[in-house]
């Protein structure tokens, strides 16, 4: 139980995937403008991760390793990834129509967020078991939401206060995004277990 | 169009760091010095030459409709090939820059150039293309790299220029990344204005 403690606050918190690993950083920084879009695209990317994560690690573990075809991992998780979300905006459409509206323009945005492919790949080598697996990439996922979620709200601010021309958008978000990094590091002492 | 301004137009007016903001993840991640942020740039430039190269020969035959899996399945088996390349020859580069190689596959430059020129220019264009926004990227990721190994160690391609001790250290660790690429856009912007 501590071990999965562990690895949510670290997942979350001290290794945050966008302060610390420097991935998702397109999402981040393209819809972060609007509070309600940074809560959207959250919810679509942990669910594309946790989806894309469970299935890609059965395949390594039970096709792509007994085969002795470890170095197709790239091209293989790539596949699952972008097969997931059009399978997903498929059934949305279907089952969910309300969802789909509002969460519609984003899912074709996921298949080129390196976060989704980049936590597959981490926790195949990092060695984690699948229920490993599962938790980190919802804590990850919940990482990402949570500093989407920081950031836009400072944007929104942003665009009430008077900015040198050569910062105005991208410079100073990117300052920005800098100072929160900061304050995450603050985080990078805790231990658990 | 001529063949030395398609070489130039993706070093500066399509400079895919500075002007499109196009693959942040590996600009932040990998630019903690100088030679890591040179050995990313370049090794996102060799699979870029390739792709384009081999997207813009077989740009006939793919339909339209599944034109996107069919780029990814491309620069995947190119990005496949570059990492085991780095594996086996320059295992200390393959450290340095650990899960940023199988990421090129998701680098949007890649994709975007695949999309925006190779499918519909020449193949010779398409490798000149791939030549100068994959040099508008090193360069891009190399002056970011520099920049920050230089304030924070003091030290550019590990020559040490002053005392380590005078250095601040957060511009190595992540939020001076974000910071140093902000103020190095800025930079690039206030150019760009006084030029036109």
């Amino acid at each position: 139980m501590l071990e999965y403690i562990s690895i949510i606050i670290t997942a979350i918190f001290v290794n945050n995937i966008v302060f610390a690993q420097f991935l998702g950083i397109c999402p981040f920084l393209g819809v972060s403008k609007k509070l309600s879009s940074a809560v959207g695209m959250g919810a679509a990317v942990t669910f594309v991760m946790l989806m894309a994560t469970t299935i890609t690690w059965l395949l390594q573990t039970f096709v792509l390793v007994p085969c002795g075809l470890e170095y197709m991992q790239t091209i293989v998780f790539i596949l699952v990834i972008a097969a997931l979300v059009q399978m997903l905006e498929m059934i949305m459409k279907k089952v969910t129509p309300a969802l789909y509206l509002s969460l519609g323009v984003f899912l074709p945005l996921i298949t080129t967020n390196c976060a989704v492919l980049g936590v597959a790949i981490k926790v195949i080598t990092d060695g984690l078991n699948l229920g490993q697996s599962v938790v980190y990439a919802i804590a990850t996922a919940i990482g990402f939401t949570l500093a989407l979620v920081i950031f836009a709200g400072v944007r929104e601010q942003l665009e009430l206060v008077n900015v040198p021309r050569a910062m105005r958008g991208v410079p100073i978000a990117l300052v920005v995004a800098g100072l929160l990094a900061m304050a995450f590091m603050g985080f990078s002492g805790i231990k658990i277990g | 169009m001529n063949k030395l301004s398609i070489i130039l137009n993706g070093i500066v007016r399509d400079n895919p760091t500075f002007v499109l903001l196009l693959g942040m993840c590996p600009t932040l991640g990998t630019t903690g010095s100088a030679l890591t942020g040179m050995s990313m740039g370049l090794a996102t430039m060799a699979v870029l030459i390739c792709s384009n190269i081999v997207i813009s020969a077989i740009k006939n035959f793919i339909p339209s409709g599944v034109r996107i899996p069919a780029y990814i399945v491309v620069i995947a088996a190119f990005v496949t090939i570059l990492q085991m390349l780095i594996q086996a020859y320059l295992p200390a580069i393959n450290d340095s820059l650990g899960i940023f190689i199988p990421l090129i596959v998701v680098n949007c430059i890649v994709l975007g150039r695949a999309e925006a020129f190779a499918s519909r220019n020449s193949v010779f264009d398409s490798m000149l293309d791939g030549i100068g926004i994959g040099l508008g990227f090193s360069i891009a990721l190399t002056l970011l790299g520099a920049v920050r190994e230089l304030i924070g160690t003091g030290r550019i391609f590990g020559v040490a220029l002053y005392p380590e001790s005078y250095g601040s250290l957060v511009f190595v660790l992540a939020p001076g990344a974000f910071i140093a690429l902000g103020f190095l856009i800025a930079i690039f912007n206030n150019l760009k204005k006084k030029e036109s």
